[in-house]
C-alpha cells in the first residue's frame, strides 16, 4: 500500500470530490476594472492587524503604505488605488462583523500608473529580504493569508533544502493557481529563484495536480537546463494543496505534529505568493491586487480576474455578470474550506482566492441521521483521525477526551469528514466547537 | 444598478457534499439482495415470500410504534427497518409459521435496536437478534428444513396457530450442513452454487449472493475487507482441518458456499453499525468471524455457527474500536 502510494505521488486517504474547474480553467486572466470605493480591513491576515498611518482627508498614491505591521507576525497594508482616505472605520467584513478598516475613495480620472522601482534583491540580507517581504504586505495567496516573511524566518540550527511550491490547487472550482503558472511562467521562477537564494535551498519543487496539465507543461518548457527546479505532478485528490499533505506527497515525508514544514527541511509557498514576490522586486508593486476566481453555477460569466483589494464582492460578480437567480449561496475561498458570505458589500481581502455562486444542487443538505459507522470519515481524514468519534463525544461534551485521547487539536478542518459524511453530520462543525471550547478553557487555566 | 440580491444562506463549511445519503445506501442493499431473495421465492415457492413479508411487517410495525409521532416519516425514511426485516426472513426456514416469523421481525428491531436507543446506537446485528431470539424459543420450526419444492404450494405449517404446534406436511429434508455434520453427507457444488438445496430461504444461492457483495462493492458501500476477511481465514482454517483429515472434516469450497457463510459475510456481518469503524480493526472483525464460524460448525454442537460468530464479534467490537485507534498523521513516527 505505502508503495504504491509512493508511485502515485500522493498522501494516504483523503477525498475526491469533482474538480468542476472546466467553467475557468481555460479562460485567461483579466483585470477587474477599479471602482470608486476601496474597504482595506486591518486584519486581513493571521496574526496582529496592522497600525493605519494615514488618516481621513490624506490623499495617497496607488501603492503607498497606508498601514505599518503591526507586529512581527503582522504585514503592511498599502492603497490599491491612488485616492484619498475617506476614513478609518468599523466596516462590515465577509463573515459578516465589523472590524477597522481604511476606505478609500478613489481618484476618478486617474490612470492608475504605477511608478516602476525595481529592487536589488541580490545584495539584500536575509534580514533585510524578509522586512522587505514584510513590508510588501505579502501573506500566503492560498487562502490562509500566513504572512509570509515569517516563514522566511529560520531560527538557528533549521536549514532550508527544499523550497516547495504549492501549485495544487486541490480546491474544486479554482483556477486562479493553475492560470497563473500558465500565463506568468516567468515570473513564478523568477520569484522562486529570489526565495531559492535567500533560503539557501537546494532545489525548488513545484507540486501540481495532474488535472493541470497545460501549467505542468508550461513550466517543464520553462525550466533552463541546469536550473535546480523540478516539477512534480501530483494525484488529483483534496487536500492535496493542505502543506503537511503536499510534503508527505512530494517528500515522502510526514511533518511531526506540533512541528513546521521548516523541521523537516522545506519551505513551502503558493504559487500566486511567489508570484507576488517576483512582482514586488521586479517593479516594487506590494500585495495591493491578486487573482481570484469567480466561478459556479450562479454566476452568469465565471472569470479570472485581477482584483483591487478592497473592492467589494458586488463588483467582482457584477463584473461577472451577476448571479442567477438560482443563486442560494456565495462562498468566499475554496468550496471545501471557504465561508459563506453574509453581505455582498464586504471587501475582497488577501486571502480571497475565489468568488463562488452556489445553487441548491450544491447546498441543499439532506437531514442529517444517525452516525452508522461506517467509517468513510475515518478512511477520509488525511491526518488519520478519527471523526466519527469526534461527532459522538462532542455531542456528549467530552471535550477533554476529545483532545486527549483522539488528539482533536492536529485537526486542520479540512472537511474531508463532513465531506464523506453520509448520515450528513457536520463533523468540522463539532470539532470546531470542541477546539473554541478546549481554547476557552485553557484561557481561563492559565 | 441596484439589483435584489437574492437570499444568501450562510452555513458552515464544507459547501460540497458527496451524494451518498445514508437513505441511499440502505436502497442499494435492498436492491443487492433482490436477486438471491427471487431465487428463494423461486424454489421454496410462494410461501417463503409470505415468511418474508411476515418480518418486515414485525420490523416495521415497531419502528414505527416507537418513533416519535412528528419523526415516523423520517425514521421510516431510511430503510433501515425494512431491511432489518428482510435479512431476518432471509435467515429463516422457508416453512416457518408466519406468527413466528413476525415476533422474529419484532424482537429484531424492539431488542435489536430500538431500545438501544436507535439506528447506529445498538452493539448487536438487529436481524441476527431476532434470529437468535426464534431459534432459542422455537428450536424445532427453526430447524426444521424443507426440501425446495413447487412454486405455487404453501405449506400449511405457515398458517399455525400461535403457541400451537404446527404440522410440517412439505417434504422436509436435512440441510446440507445438518447432512455433512451428522451424516458426512456431501452436497453437490452446483446444487450449493445455484440454491436448489435445503436452508433458509435466502442463504442458499451463493451466486447471487456473490453478484450482490460485487454490486455493493462496486457502489462502495461495501467494506471488502469483511467478506475477504470472513471467507479467506474460513477457507484457509477449513483446508487445514481438510488436509488433516478428508473423510472427517468439510472442504473449503463446501464451507464457503453452505450454510449462511455467504449471507452472513457479505449482508450480516458488513453491518457498518455493529462492525469496527477502524480499518485494522475491521480486519481482526472479520479474521475472528472467520475462525469462529468454522471452530462451531466443525467442534461445535450446531451445525451452522454463522450466526453466533457474528453476535460474538459484534460484542467484541467497541473493544475493538478502543485498541485499533489509527496512529494520527506526524505522531509516533519513530515507532512506524
Amino acid at each position: 500500500m505505502n508503495l504504491f502510494r509512493r508511485l502515485s505521488n500522493s498522501f494516504d486517504h483523503g477525498v475526491f470530490p469533482h474538480h468542476h474547474k472546466e467553467q475557468t480553467e481555460q479562460l485567461a486572466i483579466q483585470r477587474l476594472p477599479f471602482g470608486k470605493r476601496f474597504v482595506i480591513p486591518l486584519g486581513q491576515h493571521v496574526g496582529a492587524p496592522a497600525k493605519p498611518i494615514v488618516q481621513a482627508g490624506d490623499a495617497v498614491k496607488r501603492g503607498q503604505m497606508i498601514a505599518e505591521p503591526g507586529g512581527f507576525v503582522s504585514v503592511a497594508l498599502h492603497s490599491p488605488v491612488t485616492g484619498r482616505v475617506t476614513g478609518v472605520d468599523p466596516e462590515r467584513y465577509a463573515d459578516g462583523t465589523f472590524q477597522e478598516a481604511i476606505v478609500i475613495e478613489a481618484d476618478q480620472y486617474d490612470a492608475q500608473q504605477m511608478e516602476v522601482h525595481p529592487i536589488d534583491w541580490e545584495s539584500l540580507s536575509i534580514e533585510a529580504f524578509i522586512s522587505e517581504v514584510q513590508k510588501a504586505g505579502i501573506v500566503g495567496l492560498g487562502g490562509a493569508a500566513f504572512p509570509c516573511h515569517v516563514k522566511y524566518a529560520i531560527p538557528d540550527g533549521n536549514k532550508i533544502r527544499h523550497l516547495l511550491i504549492n501549485g495544487a490547487e486541490c480546491e474544486p472550482y479554482l483556477t486562479n493557481d493553475h492560470r497563473q503558472m500558465v500565463e506568468q511562467t516567468e515570473a513564478l521562477l523568477y520569484g522562486a529563484e529570489i526565495v531559492r537564494q535567500k533560503l539557501g535551498a537546494e532545489e525548488i519543487v513545484i507540486g501540481v495536480e495532474k488535472n493541470k496539465p497545460d501549467a505542468i507543461k508550461a513550466l517543464q518548457d520553462a525550466i533552463k537546463p541546469g536550473q535546480p527546479v523540478r516539477v512534480m505532478p501530483l494525484e488529483v485528490k483534496y487536500p492535496q494543496g493542505a502543506e503537511k499533505m503536499l510534503i508527505k506527497s512530494v517528500f515522502g515525508v510526514e511533518v511531526p505534529a506540533g512541528k513546521l514544514p521548516r523541521d523537516v527541511e522545506v519551505a513551502v509557498n503558493n504559487v500566486g505568493t511567489i508570484i507576488a514576490i517576483a512582482e514586488y522586486f521586479q517593479t516594487g508593486k506590494p500585495l495591493i491586487e491578486r487573482v481570484v476566481t469567480v466561478s459556479g453555477p450562479g454566476v452568469s460569466y465565471p472569470a479570472n480576474l485581477i482584483v483591487p483589494l478592497g473592492t467589494s464582492i458586488r463588483e467582482v460578480l457584477d463584473y461577472a455578470g451577476g448571479l442567477t437567480d438560482e443563486t442560494r449561496q456565495v462562498v468566499l475561498g475554496g468550496p471545501m474550506m471557504g465561508d459563506s458570505i453574509a453581505d455582498l458589500d464586504a471587501p475582497m481581502l488577501k486571502g480571497s482566492a475565489g468568488v463562488l455562486a452556489l445553487t441548491e444542487n450544491e447546498t441543499g443538505r439532506p437531514p442529517e441521521y444517525n452516525c452508522i459507522r461506517c467509517g468513510r470519515c475515518v478512511e477520509a481524514c488525511p491526518y488519520f483521525l478519527n471523526p466519527a468519534r469526534f461527532a459522538r463525544l462532542a455531542k456528549a461534551r467530552m471535550f477533554e477526551e476529545m483532545a486527549e485521547t483522539y488528539k482533536v487539536m492536529d485537526c486542520v478542518e479540512c472537511g474531508c469528514c463532513t465531506y464523506s459524511c453520509p448520515s450528513g453530520i457536520p463533523i468540522v462543525q463539532h470539532i470546531r466547537t470542541a477546539k473554541d471550547h478546549l481554547r476557552s478553557m485553557k484561557g481561563k487555566v492559565q | 444598478m441596484t439589483q435584489k440580491d437574492p437570499k444568501l444562506l450562510i452555513q458552515p463549511g464544507p459547501q460540497l457534499r458527496q451524494q451518498m445519503t445514508t437513505p441511499v445506501v440502505m436502497r442499494d442493499v435492498w436492491y443487492a439482495l433482490t436477486p438471491a431473495t427471487l431465487a428463494g421465492i423461486w424454489f421454496f415457492g410462494l410461501g417463503a415470500f409470505l415468511v418474508l413479508l411476515a418480518c418486515i411487517a414485525g420490523a416495521v410495525l415497531v419502528e414505527w410504534y416507537f418513533a416519535p409521532e412528528e419523526k415516523r416519516g423520517y425514521f421510516l425514511g431510511d430503510g433501515t427497518a425494512i431491511l432489518t426485516g428482510w435479512l431476518l426472513g432471509l435467515t429463516l426456514p422457508p416453512a416457518l409459521p408466519l406468527w413466528m416469523a413476525f415476533l422474529g421481525g419484532v424482537v429484531a428491531v424492539g431488542i435489536g435496536k430500538t431500545i438501544w436507543g436507535g439506528m447506529g446506537a445498538n452493539i448487536f446485528n438487529p436481524a441476527l437478534v431476532g434470529r437468535a431470539f426464534l431459534l432459542a424459543t422455537f428450536p424445532i420450526a427453526m430447524t426444521t428444513w424443507t426440501a425446495p419444492g413447487d412454486f405455487f404450494t404453501i405449506p400449511s405449517s405457515l398458517f399455525a396457530l400461535p403457541l400451537m404446534t404446527g404440522v410440517v406436511d412439505t417434504v422436509t429434508q436435512a440441510s446440507p450442513l445438518g447432512m455433512m455434520k451428522f451424516e458426512h453427507v456431501d452436497t453437490p457444488f452446483i446444487d450449493l452454487l445455484f440454491g436448489n438445496t435445503s436452508g433458509s430461504l435466502g442463504e442458499t444461492s451463493g451466486l447471487l449472493l456473490i453478484l450482490g457483495g460485487l454490486y455493493l462493492w462496486w457502489r462502495r458501500d461495501l467494506d471488502w475487507r469483511i467478506p475477504v476477511g470472513i471467507l479467506g481465514t474460513a477457507i484457509i482454517f477449513s483446508l487445514i482441518l481438510f488436509m488433516v483429515d478428508a473423510d472427517k472434516y468439510p472442504g473449503p469450497i463446501f464451507t464457503v458456499f453452505s450454510g449462511g457463510m455467504l449471507l452472513g459475510a457479505i449482508f450480516m456481518a458488513t453491518d457498518p453499525v455493529t462492525s469496527p469503524l477502524t480499518q485494522k480493526g475491521t480486519w481482526i472483525f472479520a479474521i475472528g468471524i472467520g475462525l469462529l464460524v468454522v471452530l462451531i460448525r466443525v467442534f461445535g454442537g450446531f451445525p451452522e455457527g454463522m450466526m453466533y460468530a457474528i453476535l460474538l464479534m459484534n460484542a467484541a467490537t467497541p473493544l475493538i474500536d478502543m485498541y485499533t485507534q489509527p496512529r494520527v498523521f506526524g505522531r509516533e513516527l519513530d515507532q512506524k
